[in-house]
């Protein structure tokens, strides 16, 4: 098991970079930036074991931006990199900072493979469902019948869920969060962090460019309490401006109730488990569309693939004759010329 | 009647060349490989190639389900597996008609009789029983009834089944041809010791079919003699057949334990280059990280994820392959990050020839990406070099900061050889260019004066945190920069850095005539045929030619041009359709450059390069 232990302490001072941030003013891309830069300190990891991987996209300038190890790459392929890296060198702690086009289009396939492997690193989705840095394509997060560049008689592919998509390939950590809400960010940044295996995290990002407002209907400080229902795992499953309204099980369905109406009493509401293997619950949440569900969704810890692998190489390791390259080169079938 | 020949003399031959084919469930590769290693400890120089169908089960008795295998061994140096066979061994019709090309006229075949049933010759699509027709007339068939007599030799032999006895009958065969070379059964048995250990049965019954085989072909009358091949004369030392796949496989861990790095391998299945993955995984006590990934993009990706964490990492494709690693591997070019791109070259374009192999992933491999982008190119030219040539690719991408594309091929690559084995500690140093101290001024892409490797500082290093990338860099602070300037010195910076590569590696040499009227120039893989073709041609009184492989393609050895002026007429030799030439042409356009080329999924013959070479002298 890997411990990480701080020498020292910091601030988010020690994880700005000194380049000049270069998103568009009012962006939710500095809340991102700004709440890592505040996480890190409460990690209790040294700097030196920080390790950012983006791809191509307006997030994947991030890693530039903090004072870190970091890699800009290509265009969907942080999942590879970051586990190379991480596969390297499992002290380290390693966060994938992707879009919803460089994770779920180009990237596709590594972000499901990703997921299914449980690799002990982090993987945040900035989700505009819009392309930024091509100017204004729709992504697959883009809406049915949305206007775009490349649609201008409206979107005809109908778009992913990301946590959907993610609780399919079998995603051990799901948390989905408001891209103007950095203090439940940062913290959903921290357990990030603490978990034992891949971490994903949707941040609901509005691009003020090309796609503005697109999440205002759930994530405007007006509506966000009555819009959306913020999971915390032991607790029930509650919310509203005046937290009264809260969510049952009926049949296959999860149902809006209201507490004190029609004989519904608090310990009617279901509860959040989030570790529960079982994601039966936590797809029905990730679906959900009112409220939308953020908060930590889903975190059930299993075996990791380091696990897995180390215990194999430790197996083999015991029983094997082979402690050198030579001792496997002049073993078996080898005969001398005199 | 009987007669022994025991006390007949075997003839003496310098070299001879054998194929065994049968269906795919009749254990020919095992058949092969048996009597190649028994030939081999009994101090032969040998070359073997397997040859088997695509498809995982094939149809029994079909064309296309045919597998063989051919081993050349030799008093004399062997290159490679043999053109023209001596002898063919065929267990039925369809391992006959497929093979029956290279073997010829008064050369040996022996075949099973029992397999020539009309199911079997339909199969084949024989119209008629080539063993009745008259067809065969020109060779020496050895017509044996193999099934019947490995049944018979196991009549009292309890619990085997019907299907074990059959399986049995390459045995027989391998028995005969053990006697008709003078070979002993030691090796063999000793083998089905231990394959079969806690089976007494299957001991029992396949050392009885052995040397059934062995005294039926000595009481024959249909083979007049026995033959024998003296040891050659090779180097004293410790030996081992080694197949080039697992050479390359050995090759990096020998570098990663020399380097003192782990050694990570990032790899997506593909034929022919699989076997390295497959050999590499077993070596988890070595540390070896093998990671199957998802796609070959995802290999090399993760490769370049380990380089930057500080592994020597490598990533083993074919060429459809490495057409989806291209990016990446400009991406490592960028980020001058040292990384390894095995490529076994197979028959292309698209999904092409799988099996087969070619030379046609050289200027892929040269200039396959976007942008400028260049990289180190090396190609492995023997079975057993391709151990060197992977340590060296290992080498020079850690001392260079720089990927290196090793080529190796499927011919090659599925070939075998005798390896004198090499120690780790025989193998030169391998520098790197790690730093773990801040120093003044310090940057990511601060360089090493004499090779323009940049420092390769490693997360997990308290001070050196940085960012690296795709995007253009300023070429002293790394940061990023679209300067126009900046960017013409950084295309410059990372070919010169390729360029300088020419500092620490070997300078070309010659064999044979070492300047004259003509230089035979190849590269990679095909050297075996061309230096048995050379060596025929030299032989024969052509003492003015001379023979250049070349194993470093870019950057070429410094004294390329110094060879090429010393001899009146060149011809450079490949499997495609001219890629060497092309950049011979274009670095040396003061030379004029014959070529000859084959483009057919198959190596050259000595036959096809020596008319080429008359045409010329």
């Amino acid at each position: 098991m890997e411990t990480i232990t701080a020498e020292k302490k910091y601030t988010f001072k020690d994880f700005t970079s000194d380049q000049e941030v270069r998103w568009c003013p009012g962006c939710d891309d500095y809340v991102i930036l700004r709440s890592m830069q505040k996480a890190l300190p409460e990690m209790n990891v040294n700097k030196e074991d920080v390790v950012f991987i983006s791809g191509i996209g307006c997030s994947s300038r991030f890693p530039y931006y903090m004072d870190a190890y970091g890699m800009h790459t290509i265009h969907g392929r942080a999942p590879g990199i970051a586990s190379g890296v991480k596969l390297a060198n499992p002290n380290l702690s390693v966060w994938i900072m992707t879009g919803d086009g460089d994770s779920m289009a180009i990237g596709g396939n590594h972000f499901i493979h990703l997921l299914r492997r449980n690799i002990n690193l982090n993987m945040v989705i900035f989700n505009n469902e819009i392309y930024g840095l091509t100017k204004g394509q729709f992504s697959p997060t883009s809406l049915l019948g949305q206007k775009t560049k490349s649609s201008p008689y409206g979107n005809t592919q109908p778009p992913f869920s990301p946590g959907e998509l993610a609780l399919g390939a079998n995603a051990r950590f799901f948390a989905r969060i408001g891209g103007n809400n950095p203090k439940d960010m940062t913290q959903i940044f921290i357990e990030a962090h603490k978990f034992k295996g891949t971490s994903l995290i949707e941040v609901l990002q509005n691009c003020v460019i090309f796609n503005d407002g697109c999440f205002d209907e759930v994530t405007d400080k007006d509506v966000k309490e009555d819009k959306q229902i913020y999971l915390e795992h032991g607790k029930p499953m509650i919310f509203g401006k005046n937290r009264e309204k809260g969510l049952v099980l009926k049949g296959l369905k999860l149902e809006v109730v209201t507490i004190g109406e029609n004989g519904v009493t608090q310990e009617d509401i279901l509860v959040h488990d989030a570790n529960a293997q079982d994601p039966t619950l936590h797809q029905m949440l990730v679906r959900l569309e009112y409220p939308l569900a953020t908060g930590i969704i889903r975190s059930f810890t299993d075996v990791t693939f380091e696990e897995r692998e180390n215990a194999i190489t430790a197996q083999v390791k015991a029983v094997s004759k082979f402690k050198k390259a030579d001792d496997l080169f002049f073993s078996g079938e080898t005969y001398e010329i005199k | 009647m009987i007669t022994t020949k025991k006390n007949l003399q075997p003839e003496v031959l310098e070299a001879v060349v054998v194929r065994f084919v049968g269906d795919s469930g009749d254990g020919m590769q095992l058949t092969g490989t048996q009597f190649t290693d028994t030939s081999a400890m009994f101090g032969n120089d040998i070359a073997t190639f397997p040859n088997y169908p695509s498809e995982i089960r094939a149809p029994q008795g079909s064309l296309y389900g045919v597998s063989g295998f051919q081993v050349h061994i030799g008093s004399v140096e062997v290159s490679t597996p043999g053109d023209n066979l001596d002898l063919l061994v065929a267990m039925n019709p369809a391992g006959l008609k497929t093979n029956l090309y290279a073997v010829k006229p008064g050369h040996t075949i022996i075949v099973d009789t029992d397999s020539f049933t009309k199911k079997n010759l339909d199969k084949a699509e024989y119209k008629t029983n080539p063993l009745e027709d008259g067809s065969l007339d020109n060779y020496r068939i050895i017509q044996v009834d193999m099934t019947s007599l490995t049944k018979e030799a196991l009549k009292d032999v309890e619990g085997l089944d019907n299907k074990a006895i059959t399986r049995s009958k390459n045995m027989f065969s391998l028995g005969m041809v053990y006697w008709m070379y003078d070979r002993s059964l030691e090796h063999t048995v000793d083998f089905f010791n231990k394959k079969f250990k806690g089976k007494p049965q299957l001991i029992e019954a396949n050392t009885r079919v052995l040397n059934a085989g062995y005294y039926f072909a000595e009481t024959l009358e249909l083979i007049p003699n026995s033959y024998t091949i003296s040891p050659a004369k090779m180097a004293p030392g410790t030996y081992r057949i080694i197949g080039g796949n697992t050479a390359t496989a050995w090759g990096l861990l020998a570098a990663a334990e020399k380097s003192g790095l782990e050694l990570f391998l990032g790899s997506y299945p593909i034929t022919p280059a699989t076997d390295i993955l497959h050999e590499l995984v077993k070596h988890k006590h070595f540390g070896v990280k093998a990671f199957q990934a998802e796609d070959e993009i995802a290999g090399v990706t993760s490769a370049i994820g380990a380089a930057f964490a500080g592994d020597l990492a490598v990533t083993t494709t074919s060429g459809p392959g490495l057409a989806l690693k291209g990016e990446a591997i400009g991406l490592a070019v960028m980020v001058e990050l040292p990384l390894v791109v095995i490529n076994v070259q197979r028959g292309g374009p698209s999904t092409g020839l799988p099996t087969k192999t070619e030379q046609s992933d050289l200027l892929q491999a040269m200039y396959g990406r976007n942008g400028e982008s260049p990289v180190i190119v090396i190609a492995a030219s023997t079975p057993a070099n391709c151990f060197n040539f992977a340590y060296e690719a290992a080498r020079l991408a850690l001392e260079h900061m720089t990927p290196v594309i090793l080529l190796t091929d499927g011919y090659i690559a599925n070939g075998s050889a005798p390896w004198k084995i090499k120690s780790v500690a025989e193998m030169p140093e391998i520098r790197n260019h790690k730093i773990t101290e801040v120093k003044e001024n310090w940057s990511p892409y601060s360089r090493e004066e004499k090779s323009l490797a940049r420092n390769w500082p490693v997360p997990g290093t308290p001070g050196l945190e940085h960012r690296i990338g795709g995007l253009e860099k300023d070429s002293i602070t790394g940061n990023i920069s679209y300067e126009p300037k900046n960017h013409e010195e950084m295309t410059r910076i990372r070919a010169e850095k390729v360029r300088l590569v020419q500092n620490n590696i070997p300078e070309l040499k010659t064999e044979f005539a070492d300047s004259g009227d003509l230089l035979v120039i190849g590269w990679g893989g095909t050297y075996g045929s061309l230096h048995s073709a050379v060596k025929q041609f030299s032989d024969e009184g052509h003492k003015n030619v001379g023979f250049a492989h070349f194993n470093y393609i870019n950057p070429m050895p410094k004294n390329t041009e110094e060879i090429l002026s010393k001899y009146k007429k060149i011809i450079v030799c490949e499997l495609n359709s001219g890629q060497f030439v092309s950049i011979l042409k274009n670095r040396f356009s003061k030379f004029e450059f014959f070529q000859h080329n084959k483009v057919q999924g198959l190596p050259f013959s000595n036959e096809e390069l020596i008319h080429q070479f008359k045409l010329l002298v």
